[in-house]
């Protein structure tokens, strides 16, 4: 890869998917050499070749592949703890009336994140007896979407974050693979997004999950999703962040939840 | 700093354990099976214990039954680490009293997320 590769893909990158690449020459290395090889190419220089002459099936595989980040089942535990013994309880009562719960996992990646959140709910049992719940999955990425809905996971991946019991209660395995039962994957519904576009069409959330991907935005661009995410919450919904992210000084479109470690409430001055 | 008892029939597998679990702050004993680990017991219970299921002398199965039935045998937190990887097996560590169960081949992810779930770490 050549300096000119590297800063074409910056600018295209950063233009199809918001990704900030500062400092990362081993990360586009890492990802997109396997991915020349894969479609016959000799190297990335020929991968940014293809993009240059308007390839847009190979487009599409280079932001996915840049785009796909790590993730496991409960990831940093703490933010699920906290979902199922304060988060839901409260909104339970607030929507005693509706019976309605919406709840946004914005960068779902292959399912973990969305996933525990239904097994979360499935936990709760009774608390929510014929409630709605509605869980959407978003993600830019289609070939990770897909593996999210078929919800099929290494011996590795079951073992990262998922404890044995709810492995034992909510999967089925198949030789060295493990699915999650049809109950809970038909809890999540899978929708191919680029949070770069408008919100609007989704409709409003109760809760929204955004962890971990805001992080490779920049500021404006972060900022900017901070405000559609905002709007994108009912008055009284959280926002669960990543566990190293703040928007401190990027935005007062939110404000910490008091109590609750990485979720945010939308901000009703600002919103006045 | 919280201890604990790695017992596996296999040196590498200790030596692997080892370092994963002192990179954890855990202090380590090892025992090289399950009638090993009942006399380590004996001696003082560790918070936790990383245990192997087919050992010779004494399995990790039978093992478990014997610490359960021990004076405050209830308290250490014991993570099967095995290759018996089917749900059949599993389901006999968890009636028998395992508080968690790893399916080897593992790594230093995989030991960290089963004992923060234990909440050893």
């Amino acid at each position: 890869m050549t300096p000119h590769d590297y800063t074409f893909l910056q600018g295209f990158l950063k233009d199809r998917s918001g990704l900030i690449l500062s400092n990362k020459e081993y990360l586009v290395q890492g990802r997109l050499e396997p991915l020349a090889k894969k479609h016959g190419l000799n190297g990335i220089s020929d991968l940014v070749e293809k993009i240059k002459s308007g390839k847009k099936d190979i487009e599409t595989v280079v932001v996915e592949a840049m785009t796909t980040n790590e993730t496991s089942f409960f990831r940093d535990k703490n933010p699920f703890d906290q979902f199922s013994e304060t988060v839901v309880p409260r909104l339970v009562k607030a929507r005693a009336t509706k019976k309605s719960l919406r709840i946004w996992c914005a960068a779902g990646s292959t399912g973990q994140e969305p996933y525990s959140i239904a097994m979360c709910l499935k936990e709760m049992g009774a608390l929510l007896k014929d409630w709605r719940i509605e869980i959407t999955a978003t993600d830019l990425s289609r070939e990770v979407l897909a593996k999210s809905e078929a919800g099929r996971y290494s011996q590795f991946e079951v073992q990262r974050g998922l404890p044995i019991k709810l492995l034992m209660k909510y999967f089925q395995q198949s030789g060295e693979t493990w699915q999650i039962n049809a109950d809970i994957r038909a809890m999540v519904k899978h929708k191919q997004f680029n949070l770069l576009s408008d919100f609007g069409a989704l409709g409003r959330f109760d809760i929204i999950f955004c962890r971990n991907i805001l992080i490779y935005f920049d500021e404006p661009t972060k900022t900017g999703i901070y405000k559609r995410l905002a709007k994108a919450l009912e008055p009284d919904g959280l926002l669960a962040l990543g566990a190293a992210e703040t928007m401190i000084g990027l935005t007062n479109a939110f404000v910490p939840s008091p109590g609750l470690r990485g979720f945010y409430a939308p901000n009703p001055a600002a919103a006045a | 700093m919280k201890m604990c008892l790695v017992v596996d029939d296999s040196s590498v597998v200790r030596k692997v354990a080892r370092r994963i679990l002192e990179g954890l702050d855990l202090q380590i004993v090892e025992a090289e099976d399950g009638e090993k680990a009942i006399e380590a017991c004996k001696n003082g219970l560790p918070d936790a214990i990383l245990l192997d299921w087919n050992m010779p002398v004494m399995d990790g199965l039978e093992f478990l039954h014997k610490l359960r039935r021990m004076p405050d045998g209830d308290r250490p937190k014991v993570v099967f680490c095995t290759t018996e990887n089917d749900v059949a097996h599993i389901a006999r560590a968890l009636e028998a009293g395992a508080d968690e169960y790893i399916m080897k081949p593992f790594d230093k992810d995989i030991v960290a997320a089963k004992f923060r779930e234990v909440g050893l770490i």
